[in-house]
C-alpha cells in the first residue's frame, strides 16, 4: 500500500504543479489545493502508516500496551488541513476581488506594475 | 432562495442537535477522537446548513452578533488558559493545570480544556466569517 | 575625550530641533562649538610635547574585543587641532558665505557631524572604532558634497565620492579583521609591539594591501583620484574643510599611523613612493590644463596628497619630519586659497581664472591672503612653505637609492604646484580689473578674516618655526616611530644643493607662470584623453553592471507567476534529480509494507480518477465536485490508517471547501483556453518529472529506518503528564499549545483578510484606473 500511496502523492504533486502553471486563476487555486493534499499525504506516509491502531490510549490503561500510529505527523497534518482552508478561502477571495477590479482571468495580464502605468 | 419544506423544517431541528454534537466532540477530544478543531468545524457546518435552509439573515438574527466577534473571544480564552499558570502559580507559560478530582463525564478538568474551547470558538468564528462574507457579496 | 568627539554629533542633533533659530544672525554662534573643542585640544599641547600619550577606553562590545579606545598622541593632536581650528574658521566663514540659505541649519548639522566623525577617526585606537568613524566621515561628506541636491551633477559627484571612499572603508574593515586575526587584538597601540610578528606573518602582504586600499581611496591617490575634483561641486566651505584640510588627509593619517606597525618593509615603502610619485606628478601636470579655480586647487590638492604619501613611503626620519611640516603648510595655504576662491566666487559669481584679474583694487585683504598663500605654496621664504619644501627636498635628496629620479619627480611637481599656487592665489588679484567686475563689492569681515588669519599664520610659523617645532612637529615624528630628539626647524638651512634646487624651482615656476596662461584651449586639449581616465572606465563599468543586473532581474522577476514556478520546479528537479541519479537503490522491502486490500485499491482508483477529472475537465463545477471526491478519498485513507481525528477534520474541511467554491463559483471567471498545445506539453512534462521525483523520494525515505522518539515521548507522557488519552489532541492543546495558539491567530488573520477584501470597497477612482489599465493592456 505504501507504494500506491507514494504514487498518489506523486500524482497529486505533479497535477498540482501542472494546474499552477496554467494561466487561469481558478486553476491556480485548484492547483494549490491539490498540492496541499499531496503534502499532507506525504507527511502522513513518511510518518509510517499503521493499520487499526489509532494513537488513543485504550480505556483503563495509562500508557500504550500495543503498537500505535505515530501521533506527531497526525497533529501536524491536522493543523495543516485547517490552515489550508484559511489559505484557500483567502486565495479564492483574492482571485474574486482581482477579477472584479481588473476584469481578467489571465494571470499574465495581472503583472502590470506601477512603472508600467 | 428556494428551499424545500423538508430541509427547512429539518434544519430547525438539526441546528441544536448538531451544536450539541459539536460540543460533545469538543469535550471528549481529550480522550477520544475529536477536539476543538473538529468541534468548531461541525458547529459552523450546522450554522451554514441553517443558513442554506432559512436564508443568511435568519441565521444572523439567530447569532445576534457577527461571528467575527468569536475570534477575539476565542483567542483571549486560549491565551488566558496559557497565561493562567504564569499569573496564578508562577509557572512557565502554558503549563498544564489540573483539578484534583475528576469531574463526571469530562474526566479531569484542566487548562487544556479551556484552551480547546478557545480553539473551538476561533475555528467556528473563522469559518463562519469567511463563508458569510463570501455568500453575502457573492 | 568621548564627550569631545560626540560634541559634533550632539550639536547636529541639537540643530534638528533648534535649527530654525540658527538660520539667521545667530548662525555664527555655531562656530563656538569647534572653537571650544580647539581650546580643549590646545590644552593638551604641553603634555603631548612632553612625550605623554593619553589613552581613554570605554567598554563597547567586550565579547568581540571591541571597545571605544581613543589615543591622543602627537599625530592625533596635530590632526585634532587642524580639524577643530580650521573647523572654527570654516564654521564662521559659512555663516556669511551661505547667509540666508534655506537649509543653513542642515548644512551646519552635516558639518558638525563630519567634524565629530573626523575627530573620532584621528583619535581612535581601536580598529573597529576607526572603521566606524571612517565610514561616518564618508557618509557625512556624502551629504555635504551633495548639499545642492537639486543639481544632478552634484548628486552624481556625491555618489561617486561615497562609492569610492565607501569601498575604501570596506578595505579598512577587511584589514582590521585580518590584523585582528594575526594579532588577536583590535588595538593599534598593542599592534605596535607586535610589529615584527605581523611582518613575518604570511598574510602581511594582504594586510598591507587592505590598508593601502583604504588610504588610497580616501586620500584620492592615483587611480582613485577622480572623485576629488568631482567633489568640488560642494559649496566652497566644504571643499576647504573636507577636501583640502581634513578628510582627504585621513588616508595619509592612516598610512602614518600604520607606518610603525606595517612600515619598513620593501613592499610598503616602494608602493607608497611609486603611487605617491605618480599621483603628485600626474595631478600637478593636470593643474596647467584647468581654468576653474577650484579645479586647479583640487588637482594641486591631490598632488600635495601624493607628496605626503611619497614622503611617508620614503620612511626616513627626515621624510617624516618633512611630511609633518608639510601637513601644516598645506593645511594653512590650501585652506586659505579655497576660502579666497570662495570669496571670489561669492562676489563675482565666476571661478573662471581667465576672466579674473585686478581684484586687489576691490578686496585688498583677500588679495593679501591669496598672495601670501601663493607664496607659501611656492615655498618662497620667509613663509612656512619654504621650510616645508626644503625639508621635502632634503628627504628625497638623502634617500639611499634612485635619488636622482626622486629628485626630478619632486622638483617638477613643486615647480608645477608653484605655478598652480600663483594662478590661484596671485593671478586674480594683480593686473587690470576687467569691466565686468567693476561693480563687485568688498566682502564682509567674516568672509575675509579667516583666510587672512590662516595666511598670516603661515608667515608667522615661517619666520618663527620654533613655535610649532616641539609643540606639534616633534611628537608627530615620534608617533611615526622615528627619533625626534635631533630635530631643529629653521628657516635658513645654509647654502647647499637643496637651496640651489629651491632657487631653480622658484625661478622656473615663476617663469612658467608668465609663459603659460590658463586658457580654454588647454582645457579642451586634455579633454580628448578623458575616455582613458579611470573615472570614465569606472562609469563604463557601472553602466555595464546596471544593464547586466537589469537583464538579470527582468529575466527572473518578469511578473509571470508560472515562470517563477517553472524556474523553481526546474531547479528542484535538476538539483534533486542530479543527486538521486546513482544514489537511488530502488529496493523495496515488500514484507515490511502493509497489505493491500480491495477497499484500498478502490479508494486509490477513485482518488486518481478524481484528480485527473479535476485537472482535465472543462467545467468548473465538475472540477469542484471532483475535488470534493479527492478530499473524501483522502479522508478514507486517513480512516484506514488509524487517523480518526484527521478523517473527521478532512471531512469537515472538504465539505466547507466545496461549499465555498460553489458559493463563489459563478462569480468567478470562466476557464479560458489560454495556452497552446506546446505549452501544455512542456508543463506536462515538467510536472510529470516532478511527480516522479516526489514518488521516488518518498519511496527512498520509506526504505530508511524511522525514528519515533518524539511520538513515543508524547505517547508515554500523554496520560501521565497531561491527563489526556487522545495523543493527537493532547499534542495540539497541551504539548505544542503555543504553536496552536499561533495557528489560530493566523486563521483569525485570514478571516479578517477575507472580510476586509470583500467588504471594503476600493474608491471609484482607483477602480476606474485599474480598469483602464487592463483595457489598455488588452488593446496592445
Amino acid at each position: 500500500m505504501e507504494i500506491l500511496l507514494a504514487v498518489m502523492v506523486g500524482i497529486l504533486y505533479g497535477t498540482g504543479i501542472y494546474m499552477m502553471l496554467r494561466r487561469s486563476m481558478v486553476k491556480l487555486i485548484i492547483g494549490i489545493i491539490l498540492l496541499g493534499n499531496g503534502a499532507n499525504l506525504l507527511i502522513f506516509l513518511l510518518g509510517r502508516i499503521t493499520k487499526g491502531a489509532p494513537p488513543i490510549i485504550p480505556g483503563d490503561a495509562k500508557v500504550f500496551v500495543e503498537a500505535f500510529a505515530d501521533p506527531v505527523p497526525q497533529a501536524l497534518i491536522l493543523t495543516a488541513i485547517v490552515i489550508s482552508f484559511g489559505l484557500q478561502s483567502f486565495a479564492i477571495v483574492l482571485v474574486k476581488r482581482a477579477h472584479t477590479v481588473v476584469r481578467t482571468d489571465d494571470l499574465d495580464e495581472m503583472n502590470a506594475t506601477d512603472e508600467d502605468s | 432562495m428556494r428551499t424545500t419544506i423538508i430541509l427547512k423544517t429539518a434544519s430547525n431541528y438539526l441546528l441544536p442537535v448538531l451544536l450539541v454534537f459539536s460540543i460533545f466532540i469538543l469535550l471528549r477530544g481529550h480522550y477520544l477522537p475529536g477536539g476543538g478543531f473538529v468541534g468548531g468545524l461541525i458547529a459552523s457546518i450546522a450554522f451554514i446548513l441553517h443558513s442554506f435552509a432559512n436564508g443568511l439573515n435568519k441565521t444572523k438574527e439567530l447569532l445576534i452578533v457577527h461571528p467575527g466577534f468569536l475570534l477575539p473571544i476565542g483567542l483571549a480564552i486560549a491565551f488566558m488558559s496559557g497565561l493562567a499558570p504564569v499569573v496564578l502559580f508562577d509557572l512557565p507559560f502554558m503549563t498544564g493545570l489540573w483539578s484534583h478530582d475528576p469531574v463526571a463525564i469530562l474526566g479531569s478538568v484542566g487548562s487544556a480544556l479551556f484552551f480547546d474551547i478557545g480553539v473551538y470558538l476561533v475555528v467556528n468564528g473563522v469559518t463562519l466569517t469567511i463563508i458569510f462574507t463570501i455568500s453575502e457579496s457573492a | 575625550m568621548l564627550t569631545a568627539i560626540l560634541t559634533g554629533f550632539l550639536f547636529s542633533i541639537f540643530l534638528v530641533f533648534t535649527g530654525r533659530f540658527f538660520k539667521g544672525k545667530l548662525s555664527i554662534l555655531s562656530s563656538l562649538v569647534p572653537l571650544g573643542l580647539f581650546l580643549y585640544f590646545f590644552q593638551f599641547i604641553p603634555a603631548i610635547s612632553g612625550g605623554d600619550v593619553i589613552m581613554r577606553s570605554y567598554e563597547w562590545i567586550p565579547s568581540f574585543n571591541v571597545d571605544l579606545g581613543f589615543k591622543l598622541d602627537g599625530l592625533s593632536l596635530l590632526f585634532s587641532l587642524m580639524i577643530t581650528g580650521i573647523g572654527f574658521l570654516v564654521f564662521a566663514y559659512t555663516s556669511s558665505y551661505l547667509k540666508g540659505h534655506e537649509y543653513l541649519d542642515r548644512f551646519y548639522g552635516y558639518l558638525a557631524s563630519f567634524m565629530g566623525a573626523m575627530l573620532g577617526l584621528v583619535l581612535a585606537d581601536n580598529m573597529i572604532t576607526l572603521f566606524v568613524f571612517w565610514e561616518l566621515t564618508s557618509i557625512s561628506s556624502f551629504f555635504l558634497i551633495g548639499f545642492n541636491n537639486t543639481n544632478p551633477a552634484s548628486r552624481k559627484s556625491a555618489l561617486t565620492a561615497l562609492g569610492i571612499t565607501g569601498i575604501g572603508g570596506l578595505f579598512l574593515l577587511a584589514g582590521a579583521l585580518l590584523l585582528n586575526n594575526m594579532t588577536g587584538t583590535y588595538s593599534i597601540s598593542e599592534m605596535l609591539s607586535m610589529s615584527d610578528a605581523i611582518k613575518a606573518n604570511e598574510f602581511y602582504f594582504l594586510a598591507v594591501l587592505f590598508i593601502f586600499g583604504a588610504a588610497f581611496t580616501k586620500s584620492a591617490q592615483f587611480p582613485f583620484h577622480f572623485w576629488l575634483p568631482g567633489a568640488m561641486k560642494a559649496p566652497t566651505p566644504v571643499s576647504t574643510y573636507l577636501h583640502s584640510a581634513t578628510m582627504v588627509k585621513a588616508g595619509v593619517y592612516l598610512l602614518m599611523r600604520f607606518t610603525p606597525v606595517l612600515g619598513g618593509e620593501n613592499i610598503w615603502n616602494t608602493t607608497l613612493i611609486i603611487v605617491g610619485g605618480i599621483t603628485m606628478l600626474y595631478s600637478a601636470v593636470h593643474t596647467i590644463f584647468r581654468t576653474d579655480l577650484k579645479g586647479i586647487l583640487a588637482y594641486s590638492t591631490i598632488s600635495a596628497l601624493g607628496i605626503l604619501v611619497f614622503l611617508t613611503g620614503l620612511g626616513t626620519q627626515e621624510a617624516f619630519l618633512a611630511a609633518a611640516v608639510f601637513i601644516v603648510v598645506h593645511a594653512l595655504y590650501k585652506a586659505t586659497l579655497f576660502l579666497v576662491t570662495g570669496i571670489i566666487d561669492h562676489q563675482t559669481h565666476t571661478r573662471d581664472v581667465t576672466r579674473l584679474s585686478g581684484l586687489n583694487k576691490i578686496m585688498l585683504p583677500v588679495g593679501i591672503a591669496g598672495i601670501l598663500a601663493a607664496i607659501s605654496s611656492a615655498g618662497i621664504p620667509p613663509t612656512i612653505g619654504f621650510v616645508g619644501k626644503e625639508l621635502t627636498y632634503e628627504a628625497a635628496f638623502h634617500y639611499e637609492s634612485l635619488m636622482i629620479f626622486l629628485m626630478i619627480g619632486i622638483v617638477v611637481t613643486k615647480i608645477l604646484l608653484l605655478y598652480a599656487g600663483f594662478v590661484a592665489g596671485i593671478k586674480p588679484f594683480v593686473g587690470k580689473l576687467p569691466e565686468e567686475h567693476t561693480n563687485t563689492k568688498m566682502p564682509g569681515f567674516i568672509l575675509w578674516a579667516p583666510p587672512l588669519l590662516l595666511a598670516i599664520l603661515g608667515l608667522v610659523f615661517g619666520v618663527a618655526p620654533f613655535l610649532i617645532e616641539s609643540a606639534l612637529i616633534k611628537p608627530v615624528v615620534t608617533a611615526m616611530g622615528a627619533d625626534a630628539s635631533e630635530i631643529h626647524l629653521a628657516l635658513w638651512h645654509g647654502f647647499n644643493t637643496v637651496f640651489i634646487l629651491s632657487l631653480i624651482t622658484i625661478g622656473v615656476g615663476t617663469a612658467l607662470y608668465f609663459i603659460i596662461k590658463p586658457s580654454r584651449k588647454l582645457e579642451d586639449g586634455i579633454a580628448r584623453f578623458d575616455s582613458f581616465a579611470p573615472e570614465n572606465l569606472l562609469e563604463a563599468f557601472n553602466s555595464m553592471f546596471v544593464s547586466v543586473s537589469r537583464f538579470w532581474t527582468n529575466f527572473f522577476q518578469n511578473g509571470y507567476l508560472r515562470n517563477y514556478i517553472s524556474i523553481i520546479i526546474l531547479f528542484l528537479v535538476v538539483l534533486v534529480g542530479y543527486i538521486m541519479i546513482g544514489n537511488t537503490r530502488f529496493t523495496v522491502d515488500y514484507n515490511a509494507l502493509s497489505k493491500i486490500t480491495v477497499y484500498e485499491i478502490t479508494t486509490t482508483l477513485i482518488l486518481i480518477a478524481g484528480i485527473f477529472y479535476t485537472v482535465f475537465t472543462d467545467s468548473r463545477l465538475a472540477a469542484v465536485a471532483a475535488m470534493g471526491v479527492v478530499g473524501l478519498s483522502i479522508c478514507l485513507i486517513f480512516v484506514f490508517y488509524s487517523a480518526p481525528d484527521l478523517a473527521m477534520t478532512q471531512f469537515s474541511i472538504d465539505t466547507l471547501t466545496v461549499i465555498l467554491f460553489v458559493l463563489v463559483l459563478y462569480k468567478l471567471p470562466k476557464y479560458l483556453k489560454l495556452s497552446d498545445y506546446k505549452t501544455r506539453l512542456r508543463d506536462g512534462v515538467l510536472s510529470t518529472i516532478f511527480g516522479l521525483i516526489i514518488t521516488t523520494l518518498a519511496l527512498e525515505v520509506l526504505s530508511e529506518p524511522v525514528s519515533k522518539e518524539v511520538g513515543d515521548f508524547y505517547a508515554a507522557n500523554s496520560y501521565i503528564e497531561a491527563h489526556g488519552k487522545n495523543v493527537v489532541n493532547v499534542i495540539l492543546v497541551d504539548f505544542r499549545g503555543a504553536d496552536t495558539l499561533i495557528e489560530i491567530s493566523v486563521l483569525s488573520i485570514a478571516a479578517v483578510g477575507v472580510f476586509g477584501l470583500m467588504k471594503l470597497r476600493l474608491k471609484m477612482k482607483d477602480r476606474m484606473r485599474y480598469a483602464d489599465q487592463s483595457l489598455n493592456k488588452k488593446k496592445k
